[in-house]
């Protein structure tokens, strides 16, 4: 039987009166890649803020690696109006960081890079939480040690991921390509076991994206991760995701193989739309 | 192994140029009257250049926008005083409340600690529900801390503490204008190494983007209070020695425009540049108590009187000249760059170069 890694259910996400996640649950297992797929504002980045704690979701729970680490159920009006669909648990509301620390580590849609800092501090920071360290033995460099090793791993991974002659390079002169490169690096040095992608391929042309693509299995495979992304391009997205979840309006509506969703009616009544008399 | 020797290099001409600088002021202070103007900037200088710097790692680095810095420099100029007065003149100072109620006295240097200790105290307490805001209002509700802070300090029921609004003197304090560079020079260069280091990394993240300094496992709420109670503490003891230097202490004087004029040193200098609000507090400091001082002298050349020149012109002529900075250098005089030996010797490099073509 297939390890689980990241379990979400009954994800609920609402903003003032808008839902923008409904009663979403998906598994990933490990050593498999998932894709997130659906037709623009179907909150796919949102189900991704919820799993990395940047939102607190309105109802439901995550847990990855067999441990809870979201859960909330409705409390208040939300309750009356949603009763009976999630009986009440413990209320675990994480920050970032702490999801960070756990072991999920991702990436955003627009590249957040820390524009000011060279390419080689930007894979450092992945390195400072894990640190045995204080404020005070770092500030009078009495981790040394620490700070030896961390510098040796990030150097070990930027010469890994081809990114070793640009270190002393500022992150926001650094082509596209290569941004999102490194913002890939960056969420590695965390040392992640789940890695969430938010539209990796953005645009990218086919050329890239069929590199990427080949990036993508080749950390898989190298870092025993499993991958959840978000992304657009259909051909890399069948090409080498083993399952896919696809999202319309907040809601699950297909998940299977890519072949198995590729034939799906709802699916693609979601891309291509219903003719009005049909 | 070429890199160690050149960062040893580095180290030791980095003490030369320490020792030259200490061995400058003291021939100049064998050399001129101690009542130059000169020694006057240079001591006020090197204490707002650690005010700068110290506010500099909280704004510049950390990229939190706080207003509330003469606050803590009241608490540290008041800390300060207070432990040291010697206890044959607390009777004269604490005229109006029998001695005060306090009966011991502190070493200068502990003393000074302690300054930065009950600011960084302070500041974590405050910073408690304050670091919770962003951008505008952690400024607005850290200027109205720094109000709430003084009116406290004078309100008379404390009186027998802080002397109510009454001033404190007779404290000790410093003649050599070296004792104030080398307190200065220590708290700067452990800022300088707190930047340089994986905190100050992370505290740079932050200030370039939190979301994704929080998706890096950086705990936000932990770094702010750690880089405002630290900014705080260097605030203190800047303070205390602004308190030394004045040989007066007085909550009135330490309104938000002591506020403003810091962080226009820090502006000036460069957001995110340490040599750059070194370079910029002497300079304020030389400008407005030194070199525009004619300004507010009224001058007669023959029997004609020169217009404008009153008391007070020289606040309108460093205003225009501030708009000017702030409308045409918007990164300051040094950017987020920092001065250094190898900067210096890149720009000579280039120098050379651009001879060597013509």
């Amino acid at each position: 039987m297939t390890e689980n890694i990241l379990h979400v259910e009954k994800l609920t996400m609402q903003f003032g009166g808008v839902v923008a996640v409904y009663n979403l649950s998906l598994d990933v297992n490990k050593d498999e890649i998932v894709a997130l797929i659906g037709p623009n504002g179907a909150g796919k980045t949102t189900v991704f803020n919820c799993i990395t704690g940047v939102y607190e979701p309105t109802s439901g729970r995550v847990s990855f690696m067999g441990k809870d680490i979201i859960s909330t159920y409705l409390r208040g009006k939300m309750k009356k109006q949603y009763s009976g669909e999630i009986k009440e648990c413990k209320i675990l509301n994480p920050t970032p960081d702490e999801i960070t620390k756990l072991g999920i580590a991702r990436t955003f849609q627009n590249i957040r890079l820390f524009k000011s800092m060279t390419v080689f501090e930007n894979v450092l920071i992945a390195k400072h939480m894990r640190a045995k360290q204080n404020v005070f033995t770092a500030t009078f460099r009495l981790n040394l040690h620490e700070e030896k090793r961390a510098r040796e791993e990030c150097l070990a991974l930027l010469e890994e991921q081809g990114l070793l002659h640009l270190k002393d390079e500022l992150a926001s002169n650094l082509p596209y390509g290569f941004q999102r490169r490194l913002e890939i690096s960056r969420a590695l040095a965390t040392e992640p076991k789940l890695l969430l992608l938010d539209e990796p391929a953005a645009g990218m042309n086919p050329q890239e994206s069929q590199e990427l693509a080949d990036f993508i299995v080749h950390i898989k495979n190298k870092y025993k991760l499993s991958v959840l992304m978000i992304e657009h391009h259909m051909d890399l997205v069948m090409k080498i995701s083993d399952r896919i979840y696809v999202v319309d309006f907040g809601k699950l509506i297909a998940h299977g193989t890519p072949s198995e969703v590729q034939k799906n009616q709802r699916v693609i009544d979601a891309y291509l739309g219903v003719a009005d008399d049909a | 192994m070429k890199i160690k020797e050149n960062s040893s290099l580095k180290y030791i001409s980095i003490l030369a140029l320490i020792g030259a600088m200490f061995l400058i002021i003291f021939i100049l202070e064998q050399l001129l009257p101690p009542t130059s103007m000169l020694f006057m900037v240079l001591k006020k200088g090197a204490i707002y250049s650690l005010v700068a710097v110290s506010l500099n790692l909280l704004c510049g680095f950390t990229g939190l926008f706080s207003l509330g810095h003469a606050g803590f420099m009241l608490i540290g100029a008041y800390t300060y005083a207070i432990f040291t007065i010697p206890l044959e003149a607390r009777n004269a100072v604490y005229q109006y409340f029998d001695g005060g109620i306090i009966n011991f006295t502190l070493p200068v240097p502990v003393a000074l600690l302690a300054a930065g200790a009950c600011a960084a105290v302070f500041a974590f307490l405050i910073g408690l529900p304050v670091l919770r805001l962003k951008s505008d209002y952690l400024a607005i509700a850290t200027l109205g801390f720094a109000e709430i802070i003084r009116a406290i300090f004078q309100w008379d029921k404390l009186g027998p503490i802080t002397n109510g609004s009454n001033v404190l003197r007779k404290f000790p304090s410093f003649s050599s204008t070296i004792f104030p560079f080398a307190v200065a020079g220590l708290c700067i260069a452990i800022i300088v190494l707190l930047i340089n280091s994986s905190y100050g990394r992370a505290f740079k993240a932050i200030r370039d983007d939190e979301i994704a300094a929080e998706a890096m496992g950086i705990n936000l709420a932990k770094h702010k209070q750690l880089s405002f109670t630290i900014s705080s503490f260097f605030a203190g003891i800047g303070g205390a020695l602004l308190a030394m230097f004045q040989t007066t202490v007085q909550a009135a004087a330490f309104k938000s425009s002591m506020t403003y004029e810091i962080l226009l040193i820090v502006v000036i200098g460069g957001m995110g540049s340490v040599t750059g609000s070194c370079i910029s507090s002497f300079l304020f400091i030389a400008a407005s108590e030194w070199w525009l001082r004619f300004l507010d002298d009224e001058t007669y050349i023959g029997s004609f009187k020169v217009p404008l020149l009153r008391s007070g012109f020289r606040k309108v002529v460093f205003s225009v000249v501030i708009m000017i900075i702030v409308l045409f250098y918007q990164r300051g005089i040094m950017g987020t760059k920092e001065l250094s030996m190898d900067a210096i010797g890149r720009f000579f490099r280039k120098f050379k170069k651009e001879e060597d073509v013509a």
